[in-house]
């Protein structure tokens, strides 16, 4: 893929992840309704280590043919050791033609990272990593 | 604060069916309302909480914002480009105030 830095750790992980803090788990659990996870590929590229927890780049890459009959709904990031877990949701459509996004986060400690993705057939995929935080970015 | 000031990134041509990025920024602190100030004071939660991506008056794609996103909020995505016309972005701040971009693009 050709905006997955060098850099970057890529993990590649399929099914839903419930590891984590419960209040994370729980979010997910929340927005999955607790089904089972696909085996959708999805590319996660984060750092391994962030020196600056102020801004943090997450990038993700989803298989998916983006048509109106199958395509990604939304994707959710959500950080286990901030003070919210949530980060961000993006919801998405077939007039995208692909699936990744790109963006930059606070995270305040070194934490598990997760990305769960909606499908429009109702199904749910996730991945996550851990980085590791030298500085923390979500206070004073 | 600081003036907030969004930017976009869109190639001004591509060809029909061809996928472009799509690059946005917003110069805003994205106070996450958990800091404090100078003078030990904590600093309300200011932040833009919503952003959204319309080609032609139709939503193309939107993100909901919580604090946990960095000052500046900064997005890439795809984009199928089919047809010549306009983007429209727009940012909305806690308190609702918004702020927008065009951006126009054509085909062929």
């Amino acid at each position: 893929m050709h905006w997955l830095g060098a850099a970057g750790f890529s993990a590649m992980v399929s099914k839903i992840a419930l590891a984590g803090t419960d209040e994370a788990a729980a979010r997910i659990n929340e927005i999955t309704g607790g089904a089972e996870g696909d085996d959708a590929l999805i590319i996660l590229d984060l750092p391994e280590i962030a020196e600056n927890g102020n801004a943090v780049k997450v990038a993700f890459d989803i298989d998916s043919p983006m048509t109106e009959e199958n395509y990604v709904k939304a994707v959710h990031i959500l950080a286990d050791g901030n003070p919210e877990p949530e980060v961000a949701t993006f919801n998405f459509s077939p007039a995208m033609g692909a699936c990744y996004a790109t963006t930059r986060m606070r995270l305040s400690k070194t934490q598990k990272v997760y990305v769960v993705a909606a499908f429009s057939d109702g199904s749910y995929g996730s991945a996550s990593a851990t980085v590791k935080v030298t500085i923390g970015g979500c206070g004073g | 604060m600081a003036k907030v000031k969004p930017r976009v990134k869109v190639p001004k041509t591509a060809d029909a069916g061809e996928i472009i990025e799509i690059k946005t920024l917003i110069s805003h602190p994205m106070h996450s309302g958990r800091a404090v100030d100078g003078d030990g004071n904590l600093v309300p939660r200011q932040i833009i909480h919503s952003f959204r991506a319309s080609f032609n008056g139709k939503l193309v794609m939107s993100v909901d914002l919580k604090p946990s996103v960095s000052a500046n909020p900064f997005f890439t995505f795809p984009f199928k480009a089919t047809a010549s016309g306009t983007f429209d972005f727009i940012w909305i701040e806690d308190g609702g105030k918004e702020y927008t971009k065009s951006k126009k693009i054509s085909i062929g």
